[in-house]
């Protein structure tokens, strides 16, 4: 069992490359490109306009549902991926309480469908 | 691979693990080259046009050439953006989706990290990714952006429910989250891969994955006609590229998930054509994955936003949830 801590020196190796590659190319791009800002070039885009206010806003509180709703799905997988291991060995009983687990939570489902937080009517 | 990772861990098995993470990384970096060409290529020919054919022969260099070109750019930070973040963003989207590999299987002896939990560590770190689309839109402080990056999260969030709920299918069938052993449990037949008993499992996966890509028919988020470019308006030279590199990154990854969880791996769908080694399967069915995904694109149109959301909710989700207990009862039934 103690060998294997390997297959995690090698997701740590992936990780480690995975950040290093951005930053060594970041790096010697900063070598490599022009550097001339002027005010014209570091406004905002906003289709050739001036930029009207900040973006950094309330925004709809429609993702925020979605946010919500995911989380709770997600929590559910959570749920189902042990159960899915183990289910040669848990038998019946589990299949049932997994499938009140699940239906309650469809039950949610359909509230937020039939109060139309599925529907997107907006940006 | 194998004997390898049953030694105990010294700066010389060390050095070799370090060894293919970097020939993994060269790997990548060669399959995103060249599946960019690949697709500008193949929509060309469907659309009756030659696509590149002027940088190297046949065009062969021109990835290349836009990399070049990529890296000796200006790089623009507006005055307005948030700086530490912004700068922040293009890593933390690539960096989950390097880390995604290292637990992908090949061929019976070619494989990278043998997770226990494989399946479970793809789905938990690729989710990081729209952390990186949100904090990128955000950052830039620009009114595109910030709704390209909030569509963006909001259709990844949406469909990665149904996308994490379709392969449970796959793991009621074997009984483990071992990407390795996933595939050992199908077997040399068409038949007996997952690909028909895990059939709605693999639509469903296949709809959720290219929503997941942020790819034509589902890619809202950068939306031309409407968002000028959705999350990365603000960024220009090689942090672009990094968004860009993720992005193919992620489809080397869906098509290789792909071929292990319901296409057999480095199976062959005969038993009589095991004469060809196990990593020529593997090849052919990623590629004709990566086909399909360049496929759809130049044929699709691109769906509207209110019919996106209700797709994954009222048509993914249900079905997803229906295959795991259809599944789940029939496993009970004949066992």
């Amino acid at each position: 069992m103690a060998e294997y801590i390997n297959n995690y020196v090698i997701v740590a190796i992936f990780i480690g490359l995975g950040i290093f590659l951005p930053v060594a190319a970041l790096t010697i791009g900063r070598i490599l490109r022009p550097n001339k800002p002027y005010h014209e070039k570091l406004t905002t885009y906003e289709s050739g306009n001036d930029p009207i206010g900040g973006s950094q806003v309330r925004f709809n509180v429609r993702y925020y549902i979605f946010a919500l709703m995911f989380v709770i799905f997600d929590v559910e997988t959570v749920f189902l991926y042990p159960w899915a291991v183990a289910h040669k060995s848990l038998g019946l009983f589990a299949l049932i309480e997994m499938l009140v687990f699940v239906f309650l939570l469809i039950v949610g489902l359909i509230y937020a469908w039939r109060k139309k937080v599925l529907r997107w009517t907006s940006i | 691979m194998e004997s390898l990772l049953q030694e105990t861990l010294s700066l010389k098995t060390f050095a070799f693990f370090l060894l293919i993470g970097v020939t993994t990384l060269a790997i990548v970096l060669g399959f995103v080259t060249y599946a960019i060409y690949f697709e500008r290529k193949v929509i060309g020919w469907m659309q009756f046009r030659i696509g590149p054919n002027r940088v190297g022969p046949l065009g062969l260099l021109q990835s290349v050439a836009d990399v070049t070109k990529l890296l000796m750019k200006e790089d623009t930070i507006p005055n307005e953006a948030d700086r530490t973040l912004f700068k922040l963003a293009p890593v933390i989207v690539y960096v989950p989706a390097f880390s995604v590999l290292a637990t992908f299987p090949f061929t019976e002896t070619l494989y990278l990290a043998d997770l226990n939990i494989g399946l479970l560590y793809y789905i938990a770190i690729s989710g990081i990714s729209t952390l990186g689309i949100v904090v990128g839109g955000w950052a830039s402080n620009n009114k595109y952006s910030l709704l390209g990056g909030m569509r963006s999260a909001a259709q990844m969030i949406s469909y990665e429910v149904p996308l994490v709920t379709s392969v449970v299918g796959v793991i009621l069938l074997t009984g483990s989250l071992n990407l390795h052993d996933i595939v050992t449990n199908q077997g040399d037949n068409i038949w007996e891969w997952n690909l028909f008993p895990q059939i709605i499992g693999f639509i469903v996966f296949t709809i959720a994955a290219i929503s997941e890509l942020n790819r034509t028919p589902f890619d809202l988020p950068e939306a031309e006609s409407e968002l000028v470019a959705g999350y990365h308006v603000e960024y220009s030279g090689f942090r672009f590229a990094f968004f860009m590199l993720a992005e193919y990154v992620y489809v080397f990854a869906i098509a290789s998930l792909a071929t292990i969880l319901f296409l057999g791996g480095w199976y062959p769908p005969l038993a009589m054509l095991d004469f060809i080694p196990g990593i020529v399967w593997f090849l052919l069915k990623f590629t004709a994955i990566v086909f399909f995904l360049f496929w759809i694109r130049a044929t699709l149109p691109r769906i509207r936003v209110d019919q996106l959301m209700g797709l994954g909710w009222r048509v993914l989700l249900p079905l997803a949830l229906f295959n795991i207990f259809l599944t789940a009862i029939v496993e009970f039934v004949l066992r």
